[in-house]
């Protein structure tokens, strides 16, 4: 008897060794990356990088920075922003069991979760070969249109989540005062779910800004600003994609700033998301 | 009056068309790819495509086995690192850890899952792959580090945040009351977590594995950019191989220049796809009956 209660103590033990060892990987592994990117990159990061367009030879190393590229990352995402919050905030209110009922909602939820783990790389594929089909050059729109596929389903679901907390007695009283269904959903859930839906929208932002893979094929790559929705547009992933492939030490120490400047814009979006959702989680009235 | 029922029947013909939309889109994005890819289906024997590893786009021959071969290896190898490290973490968390210490950790594990990939693709070349490469040298094994083993090592970081975040809601999801009597049976806390937390929510805990290795088969640039992209049947971690995803991404440029290459690429797309949606749906099957009382709420 003694013996088996210490031999559970040590299996107990061990155990618990392996899960603070697990837990400190999982630690390690972010800070790694983190600081890893922070040192890298901030060592060669200078104002030129941020507002400078590259120059002749700048992927020989000569003058220039990346600004056509954080510009235009701000324009794709921005882009699907808009064009994602036209079909995730009809969808995420339609889920609602007001207005469908609760096994084609059901049935909705599960293929926006199926759209929400499709590669980016097959949103870009698709992209790319419908675009060819209609001859459409890559550029900003093709761009922005693939992106937008990518975070609708993100960003529905998200809101979906906030929108169905709202208790269904808030609705019960909106109706019984003879409220619409619109009107109870715009003035009573789009207000209780609204930091909810932030978050939702900052999600598929970060999610976004940092997928290469959808518009690798679709946006392009240029040296410059684009000027028209038709012209080609280069973005911070690809930037650090072509920079780190090249040969040339200072080119590759530019992807390393870009890489930065990237992370500094998804950890940013990744903390306001944060205190929105635990400011949202405080004044839910569930 | 009327004006409110005008804007209520308008709201909701949007409401629904949106609706109908998704569902459209969806349906179009299988169509298109099934489409594309039947040319190389009716041309070229099925099993050919799937068995045979000669890969030459010019002569014809688009054998996809080194690629198929190559994500399921990088994807199993890299859940092998990942399942025992996300499960003792979730445990951990689920169990042991204080209040505090989970308000610090998860939010911690939410900033890893917002890293974009080539961020990881990065930190794989300037870390992972000259450690692998020094490892690989310890071993006898002369290799770049551009292999399937760094590919593998940063995937399983990549997956760490899906896994450990489901896990650990499942393992939360345990009534209270299941793990009080077995304590109270004179279980040691190990023992509750083995015998009846951990049993009780073993289905959840497959639906988070597969959420992961869903998302891992599907990832692109951080694996196209450690892998080596080497059209061979990798022999030994050491080797590097080249995966489905890489494939599209690296071939884009010259899909319209041979014969068939394009309805090739499709198809691989089209498999990824198909093995995405397949463990998705069963861990959406999974997981909504296990944690029902989340879905139950409304109703």
């Amino acid at each position: 008897m003694k013996r088996k209660i210490k031999r559970s103590e040590i299996e107990e033990k061990i155990f618990k060794i392996l899960m603070i060892v697990s837990l400190a990987i999982v630690l390690l592994s972010l800070i790694g990356i983190i600081s890893v990117i922070v040192i890298k990159g901030f060592s060669a990061l200078s104002w030129s990088m941020i507002f400078e367009t590259p120059k002749g030879g700048y992927y020989l190393g000569k003058e220039g920075g990346i600004a056509n590229a954080i510009v235009g990352s701000l324009y794709l995402a921005f882009g699907a922003l808009i064009l994602s919050l036209i079909v995730s905030i009809p969808l995420a209110f339609a889920l609602q069991k007001d207005y469908l009922n609760k096994k084609i909602a059901n049935l909705i939820r599960v293929l926006l979760d199926v759209l929400c783990g499709v590669p980016s790389i097959v949103y870009g594929a698709f992209a790319f070969i419908v675009m060819m089909h209609f001859m459409i050059r890559a550029s900003l729109l093709g761009g922005i249109v693939t992106l937008a596929l990518f975070m609708t389903p993100i960003m529905t679901r998200a809101m979906d989540e906030s929108i169905r907390l709202v208790p269904a007695e808030l609705k019960e009283a909106s109706y019984s005062m003879g409220a619409t269904r619109f009107e109870t959903s715009f003035k009573i859930v789009l207000r209780q779910s609204l930091p909810g839906i932030a978050t939702a929208v900052l999600i598929a932002f970060g999610r976004g800004i940092g997928d290469a893979a959808s518009i690798l094929f679709t946006a392009g790559y240029t040296d410059s600003i684009p000027t028209s929705l038709f012209s080609p547009v280069a973005s911070l992933p690809l930037a650090i994609f072509f920079q780190i492939a090249t040969p040339i030490a200072e080119v590759q120490r530019r992807a390393y700033a870009s890489a930065f400047i990237l992370l500094a814009i998804v950890l940013i979006v990744s903390i306001i998301t944060r205190y929105l959702s635990s400011r949202f989680s405080r004044y839910n009235l569930s | 009056m009327k004006a409110r029922k005008k804007a209520d029947s308008i709201a909701t013909f949007f409401f629904y068309s949106s609706a109908i939309f998704i569902g459209i889109l969806a349906l179009i994005i299988l169509a298109v790819l099934v489409v594309k890819s039947l040319p190389i289906l009716s041309n070229n024997n099925f099993f050919e495509l799937l068995f045979s590893s000669s890969w030459r786009p010019s002569r014809g021959e688009f054998g996809f086995l080194p690629f198929i071969v190559g994500t399921i290896e990088v994807t199993l190898i890299a859940m092998a690192i990942a399942i025992p490290i996300c499960l003792l973490s979730s445990i951990y968390l689920s169990e042991y850890a204080t209040k505090r210490m989970r308000s610090i950790f998860m939010p911690v594990i939410d900033l890893l899952a917002g890293i974009p990939s080539v961020v990881f693709g990065l930190f794989g070349i300037l870390v992972i792959v000259p450690f692998v490469s020094f490892l690989g040298k310890m071993f006898g094994s002369s290799t770049t580090g551009y292999s399937l083993l760094s590919g593998s090592i940063i995937l399983a970081i990549m997956v760490f945040p899906i896994i450990i975040s489901v896990a650990t809601a499942v393992l939360r999801s345990v009534p209270h009351e299941l793990r009080e009597s077995s304590l109270a049976l004179g279980a040691t806390r190990w023992q509750t977590v083995k015998k009846v937390v951990v049993r009780s929510s073993i289905g959840g805990l497959i639906a988070a594995v597969v959420l992961g290795f869903s998302r891992a088969i599907g990832e692109t640039m951080a694996v196209l950019m450690v892998i080596g992209n080497v059209a061979i049947i990798p022999k030994s971690l050491f080797d590097p191989a080249y995966t489905l995803t890489s494939l599209i991404a690296n071939n884009y440029g010259e899909m319209m220049s041979i014969p068939m290459y394009d309805s090739a690429l499709l198809l691989a797309a089209l498999m990824l796809l198909l093995i995405v949606a397949f463990f998705n749906i069963i861990s959406h099957i999974i997981l909504s009956k296990l944690i029902k009382h989340n879905y139950t709420n409304e109703a």
